[in-house]
């Protein structure tokens, strides 16, 4: 049976965020992704499983328990990092988990945990001193103080440099080694694709497609799957390259052109400019990743 | 509130996965008591408002009562020493602080931080924390209070309250008073600084009106009337009366549990745990 499962989710309580139709489930030990664009309707859907909010329509199971008539049952076995969500800025890194450990009857070892998410230098630090990413890693360890079966993790790496959002995901991988199922709240493309088994497209409160990154990329048409972009050394009729087979589509950025097709477009384009004696500069050659796939799937960018 | 771990075979096989072990929470009252403790460590070391409530009342006591003819009857003051008149103004000092000052704010900035929230995913309820901070303010309130009894007597021979029981009445209707309306503020401010703000626009003009900043016999005499009845001069006034041997007027004692009772209800409807 799933760990968790929302079946024909309905939640309207302002304008921004509502969700009009979501279901998907999420099965032990894997990392499931709720991916979409600011006000999809993605932190709603997840403050129903937490059991923050009720549903206006539809339900939501969390290990067999509903999260507003089970609560109790639901809040000692599963954690939850909110969203922005800071604590009192005196308040010890050591301190809180000590706390949180204390709500629990079971809980976790503090001082693993902190070792885990490399918090131990910080054990006798104040939150308001600790470093973005820190104060992400800590709100992380809350969540899995309780020794949670599921952690909900809501735009976790939001305001983190590069690194720190690496190190974070590091740390996400290592929290579902330890046999705790993923549920992960974002709305970077990139985060999604390394971290998650399988994810949920979530656009306008509505789930787009369900599925695993690869299989939602392999939803974009075969033609469209590899994208070549470089900057041409002397002009070059776009005619030249539309008539071969391998090509789908070209377009121009500027100085670039941006070339789509099958696997063998490279191999084709490079002969016409080969033929042509015109050479490629700033040659990048990638392969459809989800953005494309959203675009595909919504006829919108993540950024709208 | 926790659930205890339901015996097994009392639960439906659908409803308890064999896969998943009974978890439970933490016992209730421990829970409460490392609550109020921790937050009870975020206040000291906050050291302002333990400056305010502690250090400040034994200042101006020390102040007044230093002075020349500080420990000496005044007909100005109704026949009080300038010494057992600001021990009383400490008192109403005390609890307008935490009330209006400190209460509003941090419960304020609890919620816009999201930290009422996030214990709303943990088995400890977010009204626990509010009742930590109750405990601790109403508990340090009090013992500040005997605090200036004991040390006004030992020191500059004040008298200990004549009237004890309408003393002990007076203080904890006015602690219901001024806490109650902070509660209020906590309740609506969607933010720290906005709880603050609003406490400080209700803080000068109570001191001002209670009689604070002049003493009340020195007030016109329509000021000291609208005066008697804010929350504040209230407590002033029924503090001051018990203390040194008078009955408080009952209107006074009235007006401050309605205000008490008003504004704990209205602080429990309006009270939001996340802001928008």
């Amino acid at each position: 049976m799933p760990v968790i499962e929302v079946r024909n989710l309905h939640k309207r309580y302002r304008e921004r965020g509502a969700v009009e139709d979501v279901s998907f489930t999420v099965e032990r030990g894997e990392i499931f992704g709720i991916l979409g664009p600011n006000g999809a309707g993605k932190t709603t859907t997840v403050e129903c499983v937490e059991g923050l909010r009720r549903p206006d329509r539809g339900t939501v199971s969390v290990l067999g328990f509903d999260p507003v008539r089970d609560a109790a049952e639901v809040r000692v076995r599963l954690g939850a990092q909110l969203q922005e969500s800071r604590l009192p800025n005196r308040m010890r890194v050591g301190e809180a988990l000590e706390l949180y450990a204390s709500f629990y009857a079971d809980p976790a070892d503090p001082a693993e945990l902190l070792d885990v998410l490399d918090l131990t230098a910080q054990r006798n630090t104040r939150f308001a001193k600790l470093s973005g990413g820190q104060q992400q890693r800590l709100s992380i360890a809350l969540a899995l103080i309780g020794g949670p079966e599921v952690a909900v993790l809501d735009e976790l790496t939001t305001g983190l440099d590069p690194q720190a959002r690496r190190d974070t995901w590091e740390t996400v991988e290592r929290i579902r080694d330890r046999g705790v199922t993923v549920l992960l709240v974002t709305h970077f493309m990139e985060e999604a694709e390394r971290l998650c088994d399988r994810l949920a497209l979530i656009d306008a409160g509505r789930v787009v497609a369900v599925d695993s990154p690869a299989g939602l990329v392999a939803r974009v048409e075969p033609e469209r799957r590899i994208r070549i972009a470089f900057r041409p050394s002397a002009p070059l009729p776009d005619a030249l390259l539309r008539d071969l087979p391998e090509v789908r589509s070209v377009e121009r950025r500027g100085d670039r052109v941006v070339v789509t097709g099958t696997p063998e477009v490279l191999h084709a384009v490079t002969a016409v400019l080969a033929r042509n004696h015109i050479i490629a500069a700033d040659l990048r050659v990638g392969q459809t990743g989800l953005d494309d796939a959203f675009v595909a799937l919504t006829g919108r960018t993540l950024e709208d | 509130m926790p659930a205890e771990t339901v015996p097994a075979e009392t639960v439906p096989a659908e409803t308890f996965p064999a896969e998943t072990v009974p978890a439970r929470s933490g016992p209730a009252p421990a829970m409460l008591a490392k609550i109020t403790l921790m937050e009870f460590r975020l206040f000291v070391r906050d050291i302002v408002g333990p400056a305010l409530i502690v250090v400040l009342p034994i200042a101006l006591l020390l102040g007044f009562g230093l002075m020349p003819g500080g420990t000496r009857a005044s007909k100005d003051l109704a026949g009080q020493s300038a010494a057992e008149y600001i021990a009383s103004i400490d008192v109403g000092l005390v609890l307008v602080v935490l009330g209006f000052t400190i209460l509003p704010s941090v419960i304020s900035d609890y919620r816009e931080k999201g930290v009422l929230r996030r214990l709303g995913t943990t088995p400890v309820r977010p009204s626990r924390l509010l009742l930590a901070q109750l405990l601790i303010y109403s508990v340090s309130a009090l013992l500040v209070v005997a605090l200036v009894v004991v040390f006004g007597n030992a020191v500059f021979g004040t008298p200990i309250p004549e009237r004890s029981g309408y003393f002990v009445l007076a203080v904890l209707l006015g602690m219901g008073a001024l806490f109650g309306i902070g509660l209020v503020v906590a309740a609506v401010a969607p933010s720290g600084k906005a709880g603050s703000a609003i406490g400080m626009a209700l803080f000068f003009p109570s001191m001002l009106l209670g009689g604070v900043y002049i003493p009340r016999e020195k007030e016109a005499a329509a000021m000291r009337a609208i005066g008697d009845y804010t929350p504040l001069g209230a407590t002033l006034k029924t503090v001051r009366d018990s203390w040194q041997g008078l009955d408080p007027h009952p209107a006074q004692l009235a007006a401050l549990a309605a205000y008490a009772v008003v504004a704990i209800a209205a602080a429990v409807r309006l009270f939001r745990w996340e802001s928008k």
